[in-house]
């Protein structure tokens, strides 16, 4: 028993998951909806969602070398942020791949958190949207939504759905001008709501009018079984959510139980999309247990009353962003009692 | 006539009532939808808030100073009142456009606070053109605020299309949330251009205005109510260890 203990402080356990490998997971697992987006609307939606890919990672970059080269005007130590940057500069002077190379150090691009907001983002838009426009969806969901708050880990609100409903109050002809080459049209959810028949087998599918990733149900859920078997979302946020939705609409639809109308009800729109991907963004949900339950119950009532009462056909995004906000509030409202410790902070009496 | 001169930059640029003091935030974000709106707003609050200082000021000898407040608002509604009668006169579509923010002049926090901290205690003629000065100031930002929110969500500048026509307007900047990135943005471009000249050694404190107990950033060493100072402050610690010394 001569060897010596390891003495370090806390945390003791440590996971083995990395931000790079969570990200790439959602990547993957958005690959099954962005393949039939591309395949459902053709060439015109891969140029979309690589548009706004492009806007977002050279957003954050250029944030990034910005914010190097002036310093953080936030950082404690700014002097010092300043000092090993001139380090950074002089040390790799004459050599322009080693400056490139430190800049590209420096900033966040490689966690690949811009490359999932730009997917998620391109993946909410509908396929005839002007280029330019999505561009300026992805560059407002990086820079005023995400890096002006902080960068990751510190958005208030779901980035890429800050930025879709930036452009649905900016554009809101283009961004439901869901016509196409395949389709013309409203979306099955518009149509839903004028109270014409819809086919639940289509909008399972995706063979509908709708954004390039919301329409088909079963790509969406290929993915999200995948995400939940890699073990990086649960049950918790997206099944509150969607079942509550359901009962909602049971109750106030107008329709009672019709599984026809509740099946087009939850496989319409954006419903899926939210509620497996965005709803369980790891930064913008409560981090208690019985937050996420209270959080996935208020966005299923928030969509229902959306969608029901609301002029609209749609109402996930809106839901899931306003959920976002309250997501301290729910926090504060479950906190966990600490071990040893009474309901209401008081300590055990020995 | 160098006291109106002062008043006049402080109003305008040390103390911009919007991008500085973050006062009368309602009317700002809620009625800077075009320039003109803005430009209307400004001039309308600027008469009210020059006219009712100089009165204040005129009366500061009179008003007690425990009813001074209701005193203030009282000045200030006749004011509001007048000039709203003669926009509806003269110039109905602005009254149209600015609808509820011109009776909500009365309770624009720059008039009151302005008649609080510089009007009351100071004599008439600085505090007419600490009036006319902070007027402007609030009239530049609203212009700017209104200039920008335009052009973006309308593609126009004071009516006038400026855009090409390919220019799809950014609705979102004529609407509420628009409002608050277009002032945000403004507030930071002031800070950035103030940082810069700051460090190219051009102050910028505020000049002995009103008192807003911002002791810190204020340049009036002499002024009696200045309750911290770097300097003085460390002279009474050292004075009060010495006293605990010599009583041990």
């Amino acid at each position: 028993m001569s060897e010596l203990f390891k003495v370090s402080s806390n945390p003791h356990i440590r996971s083995k998951a990395t931000t790079n490998g969570l990200m790439m997971a959602v990547i993957i697992a958005l690959m099954p909806a962005a393949g039939f987006g591309i395949y459902n609307f053709g060439f015109r939606a891969a140029v979309v969602i690589l548009v706004t890919i492009a806007s977002t990672v050279l957003t954050e970059f250029l944030f990034g070398v910005y914010k190097w080269r002036i310093g953080s005007p936030l950082a404690v130590n700014r002097q010092q942020t300043k000092k090993s940057a001139q380090a950074a500069d002089e040390g790799t002077e004459g050599n322009h791949s080693g400056v490139l190379k430190s800049i590209y150090g420096k900033t966040t691009i490689t966690d690949l958190s811009a490359v999932v907001t730009g997917l998620l983002l391109a993946l909410n838009l509908p396929v005839n949207m002007p280029l330019w426009m999505a561009a300026l969806g992805g560059i407002f969901a990086i820079l005023v939504v995400k890096m002006l708050f902080g960068g990751l880990g510190q958005n208030f609100m779901n980035p890429a759905l800050a930025g879709r409903c930036f452009l649905l109050l900016s554009f809101p002809t283009a961004m439901t001008a869901f016509d196409c080459d395949t389709y013309t049209g409203a979306t099955p959810l518009a149509l839903l709501k004028a109270g014409e028949q819809v086919n639940p087998l289509d909008m399972f599918l995706g063979h509908t009018a709708g954004t390039i990733g919301e329409t088909s149900v079963i790509a969406l859920l290929l993915g999200a079984c995948f995400l939940i078997l890699m073990g990086v979302i649960d049950f918790k946020i997206p099944g509150s959510y969607i079942v509550t939705f359901a009962l909602f609409v049971i109750i106030f639809g107008g329709h009672g139980f019709d599984p026809a109308y509740l099946a087009a009800q939850l496989s319409g729109g954006g419903l899926m999309l939210g509620a497996f991907f965005m709803a369980t963004d790891y930064v913008t949900r409560p981090i208690t247990v019985k937050g996420q339950y209270v959080f996935g119950i208020f966005l299923g009532l928030m969509t229902g009353i959306f969608r029901i009462f609301g002029p609209g056909a749609e109402g996930v995004s809106y839901a899931i962003i306003l959920g976002n906000l309250l997501v301290p509030l729910i926090e504060k409202l479950t906190k966990p009692t600490a071990f040893g410790y009474q309901k209401g902070g008081k300590r055990h009496e020995r | 006539m160098n006291k109106a001169g002062e008043r006049l930059y402080n109003g305008l640029v040390k103390e911009n009532p919007t991008f500085v003091l973050m006062l009368g935030m309602c009317p700002t974000l809620a009625i800077t939808t075009s320039a003109i709106n803005g430009l209307g707003m400004g001039l309308t609050t600027m008469v009210v808030l020059a006219l009712s200082n100089l009165i204040i000021s005129l009366l500061r000898n009179i008003i007690p100073n425990r009813v001074r407040i209701p005193a203030f608002i009282v000045i200030i509604a006749s004011f509001v009142t007048v000039v709203q009668l003669l926009l509806e006169a003269y110039l109905p579509f602005l009254n149209k456009a600015l609808g509820v923010y011109i009776p909500l002049i009365v309770v624009n926090c720059i008039i009151l606070g302005r008649a609080e901290s510089y009007a009351y205690s100071n004599p008439p003629i600085p505090s007419l053109f600490d009036g006319v000065g902070m007027g402007l100031g609030f009239t530049f930002a609203l212009t700017c605020i209104g200039a920008v929110r335009e052009l973006l969500g309308a593609g126009e500048l004071f009516g006038f299309g400026l855009m090409p026509d390919a220019y799809e307007p950014i609705r979102i900047f004529g609407q509420a949330p628009g409002a608050f990135f277009v002032l945000a943005a403004l507030v930071a471009v002031q800070n950035y251009i103030k940082n810069v000249r700051k460090k190219a050694g051009k102050s910028y404190e505020k000049i002995g205005s009103g008192c807003s107990e911002d002791c810190m950033n204020c340049g009036d060493k002499n002024c009696a109510k200045r309750f911290y100072d770097a300097a003085s402050a460390s002279e009474v610690k050292q004075t009060e260890t010495l006293q605990k010394k010599e009583e041990r």
